[in-house]
């Protein structure tokens, strides 16, 4: 009970992180239908720059912890932002409009160079950041296996239900998110009747970029352990996450990231850790099989 | 636009320039203790870089601007021209080891880009005659070099016993696959297939008693000539093909005989190719691209279709596994990642999806290009990412040709 406690704890911190990159797979798939290959990359370039901030910060002398984790979390989420309308202004806009697979390799191609492109300005080692928040408190004890929970991993899933509150809320109530949502269903339409549809889009990118870049600053400090290629497995996780939920839907996202999240966690725990990629997308292809729209989306009907 | 205003929008595209090297760039942090050092002269050059080129660039009168090429339609080259690059090309392939640049090294490259040939051609049946998106190909790519490598550790079968066999392996792989998976349509197909490939990968990393995990298989041998090895000396019992033929022995010419042995493969899988798109089923194929619901409207069972497309696909990929085990005589997981699948889905996207001459010109191009990109190794990755970029800005339907449907109505 107190091991599968424990799990249940760890698999909702790594559920957090996957959904919050989630979301932008499926903001973004909602809104212009592409899969974006390169949001993993998005992440990657999210938890160097929070690193790199919380280095320069600390060596500046922003030691108080609440400050530092706040700047470092505004920095990444504003410079990666940069980095997730970058990517679309270039790659994908000038193919809005064009055969369904051309933003797909062009999505790849970008996420081969945004790879390439931290290898060489920053390096093949792995970083390591020292561990900035310590400590936690013990939920229970029992048989002599006492269940923690670090203040980090609560800061990690008290962040990311908030951000998706404030996001849910951004998308229901505000005039962007009208915009988004009605771009989402017709494109055409939505700039006929005087949305923006380049400005939407640009800020879904951007709202995607900033939630990968949180959930890059979480990993740096939950696992203080980053390298150019991390953005590759937890971006195809991530996007499992969001199919499993049902693309198009943020609820869904949330939902399979925890999901997804929780399946990984409790593999490493019961079964051999190797294959527990393995039973993610195992999982992914049964539910997919029995329920193709995923567990929450909508079944998409085909009009000749 | 005027001069100030283009100005100013060079200005702000500078800005998003330095905001995008400034942490990057501007700070590197060490690798041993907490600690940075700075390069703040690059990010000022980054972005008088982009502010210089963007400022080119809006000086391109428009009808010259990259994306407006894709925009114009192009005459898909027809019948002559295509009939003579490709007779060139053939024959171009069968001298290339008597002429003077018929060195090791670039049989070997050739071959190796014939590798990428076979496996263009395969995902072009599934991706560009039947329009089913496939991340995971390398799966049965995968699936035909163990298969192989396999047989010949346990049974002592050789190349030209497991060639058929490891492709026909290779296409229930396939069908096994897709019998599950080909009711979901485009994007939901693309990642599971994705998952499948990553599936293979891991286990065959991880299973180690089998397999040999990462450290993959040894000591695949190399095809024989009609039965005779290629070897020096006279092993006892065994006719060697230079003892037949009274030639020295020379290590270049097991590279050859591969190189014909791959050649000959991709031969016939194209003319297989082109004929089957004159049989039923290739119709089958195009039309269930075209339009799904047409085709069942008409009677046509959409996911029989999809399964051969995919088996043949599958077996394809197959072969070419055994060929890349044969060439490497090594094989780990680590070739067969998710980078290999990427690697192939542009070889046929750029070809031009459905066109066997376009998808065996990128192949050769895109195996080759890292070849010459040797001496600038740290930049080829990046610079390999950035062209697939640009090329599909530019050529969003692929460089060389599109292949419309092998049968249509004319307008007439």
């Amino acid at each position: 009970m107190g091991y599968f406690l424990q799990q249940l704890v760890n698999g909702l911190t790594l559920g957090a992180i996957y959904a919050l990159i989630a979301i932008g797979y499926t903001m973004v798939y909602g809104i212009v239908g592409m899969i974006n290959f390169a949001h993993g990359e998005i992440f990657m370039i999210g938890a160097f720059i929070s690193l790199i901030s919380f280095v320069v910060l600390g060596v500046l002398g922003v030691t108080w912890i609440p400050l530092a984790l706040l700047l470092v979390l505004l920095i990444a989420m504003a410079l990666t932002a940069v980095y997730g309308w970058a990517v679309e202004r270039i790659a994908y806009r000038p193919l809005r409009g064009s055969f369904r697979l051309a933003p797909l390799i062009s999505a790849i191609g970008m996420s081969i160079f945004l790879q390439n492109y931290v290898l060489l300005v920053q390096g093949a080692h792995e970083k390591t950041l020292p561990p900035v928040i310590n400590g936690g408190f013990e939920l229970m004890q029992q048989g002599g296996f006492a269940v923690s929970i670090s203040w980090l991993q609560l800061i990690i899933v008290g962040v990311t239900l908030f951000l998706m509150v404030v996001f849910t809320a951004v998308i229901q109530l505000t005039p962007l998110g009208r915009a988004q949502r009605a771009t989402e269903q017709d494109m055409t339409m939505a700039a006929l009747l005087g949305i923006d549809v380049n400005r939407t889009i640009s800020l879904t990118f951007v709202i995607g970029a900033a939630l990968a870049a949180v959930a890059g600053t979480m990993v740096t400090l939950q696992y203080g352990v980053i390298d150019f290629f991390i953005g590759f497995l937890a971006g195809i996780k991530a996007f499992t996450a969001a199919v499993l939920g049902g693309i198009g839907s943020l609820p869904g996202a949330v939902l399979g990231g925890f999901l997804i999240g929780m399946i990984e966690s409790f593999w490493s725990g019961y079964f051999p850790s190797e294959y527990k990629d393995v039973a993610v997308y195992a999982v992914l292809i049964l539910v997919l099989m029995f329920r193709p729209t995923g567990l929450l989306g909508r079944a998409e009907i085909e009009k000749v | 636009m005027g001069a100030a205003s283009r100005l100013k929008d060079a200005g702000l595209a500078a800005l998003v320039g330095a905001a995008l090297a400034f942490p990057l760039i501007g700070f590197h942090t060490s690798d041993t203790s907490v600690g940075f050092t700075t390069r703040f002269p690059w990010v000022a050059i980054a972005a008088a870089a982009v502010f210089v080129g963007r400022l080119l660039l809006g000086l391109v009168p428009p009808r010259f601007r990259l994306h407006q090429f894709g925009r114009r339609t192009t005459a898909i080259p027809h019948g002559k021209l295509v009939k003579l690059a490709a007779g060139a090309l053939i024959v171009f392939a069968v001298l290339l080891p008597v002429l003077p640049i018929g060195s090791r090294e670039s049989i070997d490259l050739a071959t190796l880009a014939l590798i990428y040939v076979i496996l263009g051609w395969g995902l072009n049946v599934v991706v560009g005659l039947a329009g089913l998106l496939d991340l995971g190909y390398v799966a049965f790519y995968a699936v035909g070099a163990y298969s192989f490598a396999l047989a010949v550790q346990w049974f002592g079968l050789s190349f030209w016993e497991m060639l058929p066999l490891s492709g026909m392996t290779a296409a229930m792989a396939g069908i096994l696959l897709g019998i599950p998976v080909l009711r979901l349509r485009g994007d939901y197909l693309a990642i599971v297939t994705l998952g499948f490939g990553e599936m293979v990968r891991i286990v065959l990393n991880n299973w180690t008693a089998v397999t040999g995990g990462p450290n993959g298989i040894g000591d695949i041998p190399r095809p024989s000539v009609f039965g005779m090895p290629i070897a020096a000396g006279t092993p006892a019992g065994v006719t060697t093909f230079n003892h037949f033929f009274g030639i020295d022995y020379d290590p270049i010419q097991r590279l050859i005989w591969l190189y014909y042995v791959a050649l000959a493969v991709a031969l016939a899988i194209n003319w297989f190719s082109l004929r089957v798109r004159r049989l039923p089923v290739g119709r089958a194929w195009e039309a269930l691209r075209e339009d799904e619901i047409a085709c069942r409207a008409l009677g046509l069972n959409p996911t029989m279709i999809k399964l051969s497309a995919f088996a043949t696909g599958a077996m394809t990929g197959g072969f070419a596994g055994v060929l890349f085990a044969a060439r490497a005589g090594f094989i780990s997981p680590e070739s067969f990642n998710f980078q290999e699948s990427a690697t192939v889905l542009s070889i046929v996207v750029l070809g031009g999806m459905g066109s066997q001459l376009g998808v065996a010109l990128a192949a050769v191009i895109l195996a080759t290009l890292p070849e010459f990109g040797r001496e600038f190794a740290q930049y080829r990755m990046l610079l390999f990412g950035a062209a697939m970029v640009a090329i599909m800005i530019w050529r969003p339907r692929g460089i060389f040709t599109v292949r419309a449907p092998s049968v249509r109505l004319d307008e007439t």
